[in-house]
């Protein structure tokens, strides 16, 4: 308990937030080195999900992959990435790649796969092209769990980008390693409570864009009022 | 005029859904295709848009071999409504109508004017236009997909089971809708069915269909009652059942229609 005092203390010391270590920039690189590695890994997960969602092609051995990935161990990762591409943001970097991608990758297929394919199929009869089916169907109706596999690679990303610090020195893993090497252990545990407090944030975050998506993929569920007086009206029917 | 000439369709798993089906679709008539299910119907229909592409044989639109025609192009000069209206859930009424013309060109407001005649067309009160399908009912969503069908002023109009899934209620409205409608706008229809009853509702002309597609009889519904070709064909429309052997009773001066089982049905009109 008084360890956590102690951390809480640590994190309001305006000395802590000033000057070259100041813990607002080591913030803003593990948001800035986590959003980074998000956004790539979306670029190329949501594209190929999506395609393997619409076309049903190559699933198997998608599932395969992520499954695969995901076993992998990120410290033994990042262990092995630094031995071969040396200190800096690379080795990091692509170690969490490895950990983003499955989730954004099965979001992405599992969306556009759950779209009704009864739906698709009319959309295609009356004249949508593969492109506007893409784009006006399916992207649309999966938004929701697309932003959920989103949502879920940003978590571990924010939380693992800890690791980071272990080869490059950057984001809060570096208070939170020195905190460990010098026992100044209100340090590490300040940083770690920053850590879990960008998460909880940036799960939040998350959240709301996750429903703003859901409520335009499924817009009669968020009308109540709407809903009931067309129930009313089919009974009179 | 829509022209089947010798279609075949095998599937890849070796399924044959039809099987040398020949068939013209005069134009401004309706031809209900009739059988049970897995007959070959929704496979014939959807030769017609190319939503699958025949083995061998060719189906043509006035003439025209529509393996010649752009898929996309072809699909948005056809109106096609399929069971429950196969509506976008994610898009109101007015835009779920208003789809077609808005991805050819046609202004959004246009559109929109144009889909709210639609669906008064359709006997649809326009105050629906700004709901979602999933808040109306199922009779009301088969409306708006007839009205989206209708929506880019198509010649011809594709219709697979589209009141399979009302209550018979229901349906009964529709047909009738169906019929009022179809004597304004006189467009080519196939429409699909494996409900008899709907068939000799709709269709000028009905085409019986055994497994394979292979037809068992066609002709105008009253042929078909009149002299059903074979055994298949008679059970089917189920000739000799008491709904179909009606017969005359006099009650009070006037002539009663009764069934088999002498249950009253109409009176008959001199
Ligand atoms: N995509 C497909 N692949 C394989 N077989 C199919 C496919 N679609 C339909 N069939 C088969 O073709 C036959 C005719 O199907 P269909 O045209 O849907 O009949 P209907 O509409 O009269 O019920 C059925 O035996 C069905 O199982
Ligand atoms: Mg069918």
């Amino acid at each position: 308990m008084n360890l956590l005092i102690e951390a809480v203390q640590w994190l309001l010391d305006p000395v802590n937030w000033q000057g070259e270590n100041a813990l607002g920039m080591r913030i803003l690189e593990h948001l800035g080195f986590s959003a980074v590695v998000v956004l790539v890994a979306a670029a190329i997960g949501i594209p190929v999900g999506t395609l393997i969602g619409h076309t049903g092609r190559g699933r198997g051995a998608i599932i395969a992959i992520t499954g695969g990935a995901r076993a992998l161990p990120t410290l033994g990762l990042l262990t092995i990435f630094g031995l071969w591409l040396g200190i800096g943001l690379e080795a990091p970097f692509l170690a969490l790649l490895v950990l983003a991608l499955p989730p954004v990758l099965a979001g992405a297929y599992a969306g556009v796969e759950s779209v009704d394919r009864a739906t698709v199929g009319a959309a295609r009869a009356i004249g949508l092209t593969e492109r506007q089916i893409l784009t006006g169907v399916e992207l649309p109706l999966a938004a929701p769990v697309i932003i959920g596999g989103l949502r879920s690679a940003a978590l571990q990303v924010i939380s693992t980008a800890t690791l980071a610090a272990y080869i490059s020195d950057t984001g809060l893993g570096r208070p939170l390693f020195t905190g460990m090497k010098t026992q100044q252990y209100d340090m590490m545990l300040g940083a770690s409570i920053l850590v879990a407090l960008l998460a909880l944030i940036v799960e939040l975050c998350f959240q709301l864009v996750q429903s703003a998506a859901t409520r335009r993929a499924e817009p009669h569920n968020g009308h109540q009022h709407r809903a009931h007086s067309g129930a009313r009206e089919r009974i009179a029917a | 005029m829509i022209e089947f000439d010798a279609v075949h369709k095998e599937y890849p798993d070796g399924t044959v859904a039809v099987e040398r089906f020949s068939l013209i679709v005069p134009s401004h008539r309706v031809v209900a295709l009739v059988g049970s299910s897995g007959s070959g119907k929704t496979t014939l229909l959807r030769m017609v848009n190319r939503m699958v592409e025949p083995s061998s044989g060719t189906v043509s639109i006035d003439g025209v071999d529509v393996r010649s025609m752009d898929r996309v192009k072809l699909r948005r000069s056809i109106g096609y409504v399929l069971q429950a209206g196969g509506l976008l859930p994610h898009r109101t009424v007015a835009d779920n109508v208003a789809t077609v013309p808005v991805l050819e060109g046609r202004s959004r407001r246009q559109a929109r004017a144009d889909a709210l005649g639609l669906l008064e067309r359709v006997g649809l009160d326009t105050a629906l236009a700004d709901r979602y399908p999933a808040q109306l009912s199922g009779g009301q969503q088969q409306r708006v997909g007839v009205a989206r069908a209708l929506a880019a002023d198509p010649n011809i109009l594709l219709m697979d089971e589209p009141f399979g899934a009302v209550d018979p209620i229901v349906r009964d409205q529709l047909q009738a809708e169906m019929r009022a409608l179809q004597a304004d706008i006189g467009k080519t229809i196939v429409f699909v069915t494996h409900d008899i009853d709907e068939a000799f509702a709709l269709g000028d002309e009905v085409v019986v269909l055994r497994t394979g597609a292979e037809i068992a009889q066609r002709g105008a519904p009253a042929e078909i009652l009149a002299n059903p070709a074979d055994d298949f064909v008679s059970d089917f429309v189920g000739a000799g059942t008491a709904q179909r052997t009606l017969r005359i009773r006099e009650v009070d001066g006037r002539s009663v229609v009764v069934d088999g089982d002498d249950r009253p049905t109409g009176v008959l009109e001199r």
